[in-house]
């Protein structure tokens, strides 16, 4: 039976998100008071032991991350925060940002401390008015109470936190592009190198973690690295947020410790499918994540076990599709969005995926034929090694595990069949 | 400098850190196909025809990604083909496919990799939308329809020029270059330069083609067609024949111009000479008796559009006197008639230039001081490259001729018009005469040379020191107009051209253009300079008869009246 923890959910339904009393009385700010004590190398230290990975989606470990900036001597460093949560299926970081907002503002701090920087960036989704809101009320009372601000806590270390939200981009939780829309400019992705810590915001050497890879960080030094790190696998520490969605029974936001299955989450807490639907395929860590069938379920959440199994980690984002769905359709569903998203900067990405809606479209319609399948093979086997970033990268994943799994479906759609009768042939197919 | 060492291909070398893998194999002998890339612009890496295997994951874009030390680089194989292929049928999916009857057949570098990567067929869905063309004013064409993103046209608009005409908006499918709000070029401040025609590897962007005016003129026995050449144009229309750039082909220009039929070939040389005069005297006379300093020169339309558009509070700065194309054209419409026993209703004006603003300047209302429209035509090299090839004119074999007199008399102080620095060394080797009343023994000057963005220098006349600048491309323009307006500059005389590297550079010559082919015909312009028997402009003879004849002396009121205009805002 899959278990829940709580790290860094400890206080999301038990403080009030306006009322910084009820985060001190929560122990809120424990964590820089005891990293005020610390040299940043020892709490670099603690960070890398936590086995903490970037939980944004690409899994980046958090210590080395924070380790690259330490070394760059350069001044002065920003510290930003990826709240752009864009990836379908996601919504792990409003729970913190709406629920348990003080807790953000003590981590950047702290992160700010560390590399001291004097500013740090929230940048929050467009679509997310109400984290704005609670976002800017925290950092107002912190400041006012003297958490944040000039002399924080009575040290000489000055710390302020800006909120700043982005226009609906999917493309700008890409941290470079982020970093551009930040900075007033067009949110597309630069060329890296250089690497976001030597030239950031303001070309400036720059901290960019997501939300979620933030609100980890009082525990971990609160309790130390090892303690957080216990949670997990042996490689991968702590827990992580899984935003479970679709077909299941309880949709929610779980936090639970690496290890656990995907099975376990989809029946244990999610329970299961709804009265009378079978279970059809799941897809993880969001749009740009793979699809993949029961044989999968058994796998453990954890890096190294969904890298061996070909699936992901990613945002946490646990999609479940019974079988009133169309295999076909959601495959052109999930590239109809990477069609509106994409930047249009890079040729792979711009023209690709519009290529690839296309495709999957005629297929919806009864127009697909067999020609299509290497096509798509093409641009699947292309696009991940040659688009100009992640988005690119992974906007193939989906539609070719899809077809993997549903090949047969796939092939019914060209004789103008959809056996969960979703797609429509009524413009006569063939 | 460290040098890393690495491995592309089977070939090891060793190279500066920081140069990237493109650079480095192209030290190699490698060739690796490009299509955003451009030498003198910065790196996009959004085409990805250049990716090659670094061993990672991921392929790299040569042109972005620098060198590592005992880096291996593939750059054929078949993962590398294979991508490669497969970006461009991509594009071309999206491309019009009417390349027999687009403008650049012949010269556009998405056509000329689809040869070099043996593309057969495009397997892709035809994406093609027909957009409209827009031809809103008479030097630029914009055919979004063959855009093909890759922003080079941003690049000069935005960095180099600093007119931010064009700029990219919109994402996915409709990502496109573009002006604010899709308006048509003439509703914006573009002036017309012609930088983004000449970077564009496709034929989304190109000059207007006027060619079927001039040849309606030629076949008009009624019309006497007079042509004018620029200086720029003697050192570049070879490239359109295959020569190598910085042939001085002079004497076969003149010889081809011929065979197309033009009456009289002239010399817009003569009419530079004309300027140093006028311009010459200007600057003397404000020096002496006040007036806006620094003054600054006025032969460079795209520059005077700049003016006009962006900073008209300095326009009392900018010398009255008009283009030497536009002198040459008041006066091939009045003294040239008068003394040729003609009609000037009857002589038609084509001038031969390496700008695309020329044409708007041509046109301007005030351009007219002949009584008619003084120029009546603006061709670019391009285009007359374009017409010789369709008569079949065999340039390279033509034996060199000399121009028409009177007007194709010059010195080799106009000559240098064409690259920047030129008419600030024209100007200094004649006012420093004019001056001190003694003969100039070294006519070089050499610190205003070059393709240098901004470039000064200090002349001793008669004992006053005179501080001079020279800024080629507006970007460069900007910073010193800025200065002028901050009072922040001791100039005394200040020259600008619009494109950098001056007319040589300029938006209407031959596709290719690099700084590399630019310096090669800025030495060809110093050599032609070098070759000619007069270098001063005051010692043009026939410059001499002009004022004798019909002008009087230099700022006359004749001169006033045909050799000078005004300047007005255009500020929006």
């Amino acid at each position: 039976m899959a278990k829940i923890v709580e790290l860094i959910t400890e206080n999301v339904g038990k403080v009030r998100p306006d009322s910084l009393e009820d985060y001190l009385n929560a122990s809120g700010y424990e964590a820089l008071k005891k990293a005020f004590k610390m040299t940043p190398e020892e709490i670099i230290e603690e960070v890398k032991k936590s086995n903490l990975r970037g939980r944004g989606g690409a899994g980046y470990p958090t210590g080395s991350k924070w380790e690259q900036l330490h070394e760059i001597d350069e001044t002065p460093k920003y510290i930003v925060c990826n709240a752009d949560e864009g990836e379908p299926g996601t919504f792990k970081d409003k729970i913190i940002m709406d629920k348990d907002p003080f807790k953000l503002v003590e981590a950047m701090t702290i992160a700010g401390y560390t590399f001291g920087s004097n500013h740090g960036y929230i940048y929050i989704r467009g679509e997310y008015p109400l984290s704005k809101k609670t976002m800017q009320k925290a950092v107002d009372l912190a400041k006012e109470a003297g958490y944040l601000g000039d002399n924080i806590l009575g040290t000489d270390y000055s710390f302020d936190i800006h909120i700043r939200t982005g226009a609906g981009a999917y493309v700008c939780g890409e941290n470079s592009a982020q970093l551009n829309s930040l900075e007033g400019k067009v949110g597309r992705p630069r060329i890296k190198p250089p690497h976001l810590a030597e030239v950031g915001l303001f070309k400036k050497p720059t901290l960019v973690n997501n939300v979620e890879s933030f609100a980890a960080i009082p525990y971990i030094v609160l309790n130390g690295g090892e303690k957080y790190a216990s949670f997990g696998t042996k490689e991968s520490g702590g827990t992580k947020l899984v935003c479970l969605s679709g077909n299941v029974v309880n949709r929610g936001v779980y936090e639970v410790p690496f290890g656990t299955t995907i099975r376990e989450i989809i029946y244990d807490l999610g329970g299961g499918m709804p009265e009378g639907r079978k279970f059809k395929f799941a897809q993880i860590g969001g749009s740009s994540g793979p699809c993949f069938g029961e044989d999968k379920l058994d796998t453990p959440l954890c890096y190294k076990e969904t890298g061996k199994n070909g699936l992901i980690v990613g945002s946490g984002a646990l999609l479940v599709v019974d079988d009133s769905n169309c295999a076909v359709d959601f495959a052109k569903c999930i590239s109809e969005f990477f069609v509106h998203e994409s930047c249009g900067k890079c040729t792979m990405c711009r023209e690709g995926n519009r290529q690839l809606l296309r495709i999957l479209t005629r297929f919806t319609e009864g127009k697909g034929c067999k020609e299509d399948f290497a096509l798509i093979e093409q641009l699947s086997n292309v696009l991940p090694i040659s688009s100009f970033c992640g988005l690119g990268e992974t906007a193939t994943r989906a539609v070719s595990t899809c077809i993997e799994l549903f090949r047969d479906e796939f092939e019914e759609h060209i004789e103008g069949k959809c056996r969960a009768g979703i797609c429509s042939f009524s413009e006569g197919g063939k | 400098m460290k040098l890393v060492n690495l491995k592309i291909d089977d070939v090891d070398i060793s190279v500066p850190a920081g140069t990237s893998i493109l650079d480095a194999a192209k030290q190699a002998g490698i060739k690796i196909p490009t299509l955003c890339y451009h030498p003198d612009l910065p790196v996009k890496a959004s085409c990805r025809l250049c990716l090659v295997d670094t061993g990672r994951k991921k392929l790299e874009t040569a042109c972005s990604t620098p060198v590592k030390e005992g880096m291996k680089v593939i750059t054929n194989s078949k993962k590398v083909r294979d991508a490669r292929r497969t970006a461009l049928k991509l594009l071309l999916a999206n491309h019009p496919q009417d390349c027999l009857t687009c403008v650049r057949n012949g010269s556009c570098e998405l056509q000329a990799l689809a040869a070099e990567l043996n593309i057969t067929d495009i397997s892709f869905y035809n994406m093609v939308e027909k957009l409209p063309i827009d031809d809103s004013n008479l030097a630029i064409v914009r055919d979004q329809s063959k855009c093909i993103k890759c922003g080079r046209c941003i690049e000069v608009c935005q960095e180099v020029q600093c007119v931010g005409v064009i700029n990219s908006s919109f994402r996915s499918g409709e990502y496109k270059m573009t002006t604010a709000f899709d308006k048509a070029l003439a509703e914006t401040d573009c002036v017309y330069c012609g930088q983004c025609s000449a970077v564009c590897p496709v034929g989304a962007i190109y000059e207007k083609d006027d060619t079927a005016k001039v040849w309606k003129a030629l076949e008009d026995p009624d019309m006497h067609v007079v042509v004018q050449t620029a200086p720029a144009v003697r050192v570049s229309i070879g490239e359109e024949f295959g020569l190598e750039p910085g042939s001085i082909v002079t004497g076969q220009m003149v010889a081809a111009l011929r065979k197309l039929g033009f009456d009289k070939v002239f010399d817009t040389d003569f009419t530079a000479d004309l300027t140093i005069l006028e311009e010459g005297s200007e600057l003397l006379e404000r020096l002496k008796n006040g007036g806006a300093i620094p003054l600054i020169t006025s032969c460079s339309p795209g520059w005077i559009n700049f003016l006009e558009r962006f900073y008209p509070e300095l326009i009392p700065h900018v010398s009255t006197c008009k283009s030497p194309q536009q002198m040459f054209g008041a006066l091939a419409k009045t003294y040239y008639p008068q003394k040729a026993g003609l009609s000037p209703d009857k002589v038609f004006v084509v001038s031969i230039m390496p700008c695309t603003a020329k044409k708007y300047e041509c046109a301007r209302p005030e351009m007219n001081s002949s009584g008619y429209q003084d120029v009546d035509v603006v061709l670019t090299t391009r285009e007359l490259g374009r017409m010789l090839k369709q008569a079949g004119v065999n340039f390279e074999n033509l034996e060199p001729e000399e121009f028409d007199d009177p007007l194709g008399i010059s010195t080799g102080a106009a000559v240098i018009f064409g690259a920047t620095g030129g008419v600030m060394e024209a100007a200094l080797r004649t006012v420093y005469e004019i001056v001190t009343g003694t003969v100039l023994e070294d006519v070089d000057f050499k610190d205003v040379r070059g393709i240098k963005g901004i470039k000064e220098a200090e002349v001793e006349l008669d004992g006053q020191k005179v501080k001079v600048a020279v800024a080629n491309g507006l970007g460069n323009a900007k910073i010193l107009l800025d200065k002028i307006k901050n009072g922040e500059c001791d100039y005394q005389f200040i020259e600008i051209m619009c494109c950098p590297g001056g007319c040589i550079g300029g938006g209407g010559q031959p596709y290719g253009t690099t700084n590399e082919i630019k310096e090669k015909r800025i030495k060809a312009i110093y050599d032609a300079d070098k070759g000619m028997e007069l270098r001063k402009s005051h010692e043009n003879p026939a410059v001499k008869i002009l004022y004798e004849e019909f002008l009087g002396e230099p700022l006359s009121e004749k001169s006033h009246e045909l050799l000078h205009t005004h300047y007005v805002s255009k500020k929006k």
